[in-house]
């Protein structure tokens, strides 16, 4: 069974049997240790005092509960299982989020000699943000196929490979790019099992990295979740951490349906502990990333780091959020987003998108 | 009885049932005729295969007999729309029988066809049946896709025929991936991609021929060439109306679409070809009587006298009877037996197709995800949430 959340742990904190406050500490803390770039400057600097305030004191597990309980005020947060949230008996290892991406793509790959790649420099390139490196010399140049700078006809050519009972993963170098695929993963990807009445299944990984880069211009930072979330017969899941990344691949590959999955070009240098066991992530699950009783935080993706760090404001200044990493986009776990909204009856919605086309105009509208 | 056992042994469909004409005439099953094609072959960076096509009796009365049921069943669908009992579009395949027909007699079920929304046809020659296709039309659950496609979503997997596409060009892409996969399986099949002259002047295709060229997939691209993209004439809307010179580095063949032996000779020569290296084109040089679909009188772009003077020389179904009267396979009478016979079979199956039910409303929702993968949205008060993954 997989733990719904998974605690990252710094190399220098002892193992994590602690309150969510805590965690919240350690996943920003990730990111300020500058494995990965900076998310905005202001955020990024607030973060670090934090950061720096809070980690000076905590020397060992116990300390760290106590000063932590000194910030919070008025939190009633109901601490997790310990042994739940623990990574278990087993140790673990520790790599990058796009490693953990590459080793649940190897994994599947392993398993089923019907799991190919296909993408622009994927093969030989190795990827170009590295998920694939080293793939091509193992499995081959047909298994991960280098293609043209041909959106549309190799989504479709992974497509029709699909209806022939191959389970491709089909790269768009960036997510911006498969808006020339859009035909094809509307029309053929999510609506052939329909209009087939049930005859072909498409299953299909479609994954890319997306969302707001470090100066990237505007085409190469598009969110196209709202676009796809109206194409019928589409799974869509957005992976945040380097457990998720993994989990969330390998239940990609094996559904039967065709999954886009969102990956973020910023988090693909995220280093987080995950155990050495084999596990997948539900698709359809939400992850609940800090319990409270005030208000229900939504977010997913990159926003989740922003939403932790703004937490512990929120925390200092007496509110408890309930923070929840949707990552199923469609469908919605609506059994835990809905649990936790009748606890609170106030939702914040966190998303990095455009200011006309955010996804959950779409997402919410069509839930109600 | 010899001539109804040799008709209906030609296919394995269930279109056929047994006629009861009796024929005065035996032939053995390895008589061969010679037949040369219309026209020879036009060549585009290949050797065409000979005009000489080696037939038998059988196969003439074969293609005679699912060419009239094609034609019949194009004929009814025409005025089961005007009576109001399809809707939507219906995009009609008379005149380009031959095409079918002829590819269906040089390839095998485990090779694959591909094509866009003019697939009754293919769809018979694949095996569908008359009932089938039908319901599919009028929307009825008996329907190929019980009743969740309509006219340009018909499928067969069974077969190999993987429809059926509305939109125009993308079929191509995903006729590629069908090569590749047959290639990544090492099966020996090919895959025919279908599309139209309008459909040509598609990047996707390109694209997809270019990757089909690099790693030398087993693709074989038909262009079907009506010469009118709905209402636009060839002329208005390829700079080079010569589809089988468009692949450049890739070999192409020009062929007579209204001749079923040419045509047959044709993907023979292509599958082999496919197989050996890498993909080819062939332009099947064809007509529709039709509008290029229903709302379309197709007249507006062209005159009655072209269409009716292409039927007049050019009917593939005139051409083989005229080859079965002249080799003396069969009398005009028969033929004309066997035509009653079959406007009998479409009208039953019509009737048949009429009665089947509507598809009932849960199956609105149903086959958009694949079952078993919990993907209704879930209210706040199911318990269960988790599916368990193979």
């Amino acid at each position: 069974m997989a733990a719904a959340m998974h605690t990252a742990t710094l190399p220098f904190f002892s193992s994590s049997s602690s309150s969510s406050a805590y965690k919240t500490i350690n996943v920003s803390g990730r990111l300020r240790l500058g494995l990965a770039p900076l998310p905005g400057s202001l955020a990024g600097r607030k973060g670090s005092i934090f950061v720096i305030r809070s980690e000076a004191g905590f020397a060992s597990g116990s300390n760290a509960r106590a000063r932590s309980s000194k910030l919070i005020t008025n939190a009633v947060a109901t601490k997790p299982d310990a042994s739940a949230s623990s990574t278990g008996s087993k140790p673990g290892h520790e790599l990058l989020l796009f490693e953990a991406l590459r080793e649940g793509l190897d994994e599947e790959m392993a398993r089923d000699p019907r799991v190919c790649v296909m993408g622009e420099d994927v093969g030989h390139y190795g990827g170009s943000y590295k998920v694939t490196k080293g793939l091509a010399t193992k499995y081959g140049d047909l298994r991960v196929l280098d293609t043209p700078i041909a959106e549309n006809s190799f989504t479709g050519m992974g497509i029709g490979a699909a209806m022939t009972g191959l389970r491709p993963v089909i790269e768009g170098m960036n997510m911006g790019f498969l808006l020339l695929a859009f035909n094809q993963i509307s029309n053929n990807c999510g609506m052939l099992h329909y209009t087939s009445g049930g005859q072909f299944t498409i299953p299909v990984v479609i994954r890319g990295p997306g969302g707001v880069g470090r100066q990237l211009g505007a085409e190469h930072s598009q969110r196209l979740e709202s676009y796809f979330q109206s194409i019928p017969g589409l799974q869509m899941v957005a992976c945040s951490t380097a457990y998720n990344a993994k989990g969330l691949m390998k239940a990609a590959i094996r559904s039967e349906n065709p999954v886009v999955l969102f990956e973020h070009v910023l988090l693909y240098n995220l280093k987080e502990r995950i155990p050495d066991e084999e596990y997948i992530c539900c698709l359809e699950e939400a992850e609940m990333v800090r319990p409270g009783e005030h208000v229900t935080i939504l977010t997913y993706s990159r926003m989740r780091y922003h939403v932790m760090q703004a937490a512990k404001t929120l925390v200092n200044k007496g509110y408890d959020p309930e923070v929840i990493d949707i990552r199923s986009l469609k469908p919605f776990d609506l059994y835990t987003i809905g649990k936790s909204i009748k606890k609170t009856h106030r939702v914040l919605i966190v998303e990095e998108c455009m200011r006309t086309g955010w996804h959950w105009g779409q997402s919410t509208s069509s839930n109600h | 009885m010899a001539l109804s056992r040799l008709s209906s042994a030609t296919s394995s469909s269930s279109l056929f049932r047994p006629s009861l004409i009796a024929a005065t005439r035996l032939f053995s099953s390895s008589d061969v005729l010679t037949v040369e094609t219309s026209v020879p072959f036009t060549a585009h960076q290949c050797d065409p295969p000979s005009r000489t096509v080696e037939t038998t009796p059988k196969e003439l009365l074969g293609f005679f007999r699912d060419m009239s049921v094609m034609r019949r069943m194009e004929i009814a669908a025409d005025s089961l729309y005007k009576s109001k009992l399809i809707r939507g579009f219906c995009h009609l395949y008379d005149g380009q029988e031959a095409v079918a027909v002829g590819m269906e007699a040089a390839i095998t079920r485990r090779d694959a066809i591909i094509t866009a929304y003019r697939d009754h046809c293919i769809f018979l020659a694949r095996g569908g049946s008359l009932f089938e296709s039908f319901a599919e039309l009028m929307g009825r659950r008996g329907g190929c896709s019980k009743g969740k496609g309509g006219s340009m979503h018909f499928y067969k997997k069974e077969s190999q025929f993987y429809g059926g596409h509305g939109i125009v060009g993308a079929q191509v892409p995903l006729g590629c991936g069908i090569a590749f996969g047959q290639k990544y399986s090492k099966d020996g099949s090919v895959t025919f991609s279908m599309y139209g002259d309008g459909a040509a002047n598609q990047g996707q295709l390109f694209e997809a021929l270019n990757i089909a060229a690099l790693l030398d997939l087993p693709a074989i691209l038909v262009c079907e060439n009506n010469h009118y993209g709905m209402g636009t004439a060839e002329w208005r809307a390829a700079k080079s109306p010569a589809y089988y010179k468009r692949g450049d580095y890739v070999p192409g063949l020009k062929v007579d679409g209204m001749d079923a032996l040419a045509v047959k000779q044709a993907c023979k020569f292509a599958k082999e070809h496919a197989l050996k290296n890498g993909p080819i084109i062939l332009e099947m040089d064809t007509y529709r009587y039709h509008g290029h679909s229903m709302s379309d009188p197709g007249s507006t772009y062209r005159t009655r006298d072209e269409i009716s003077g292409v039927r007049q020389e050019r009917d593939p179904i005139e051409r083989i009877r005229k080859l079965i009267l002249s080799h003396d396979l069969a009398t005009a009478s028969e033929l004309k037996d066997m035509e009653k016979e079959i406007r009998k079979e479409v009208d039953d199956a019509i009737a048949q197709a009429k009665e089947d039910p509507l598809p009932d409303p849960s199956e609105l929702f149903n086959h958009v995800y694949v079952k078993g993968l919990g993907t209704e949205a879930f209210g706040p008060d199911r318990k269960e949430l988790k599916a368990a993954l193979p």
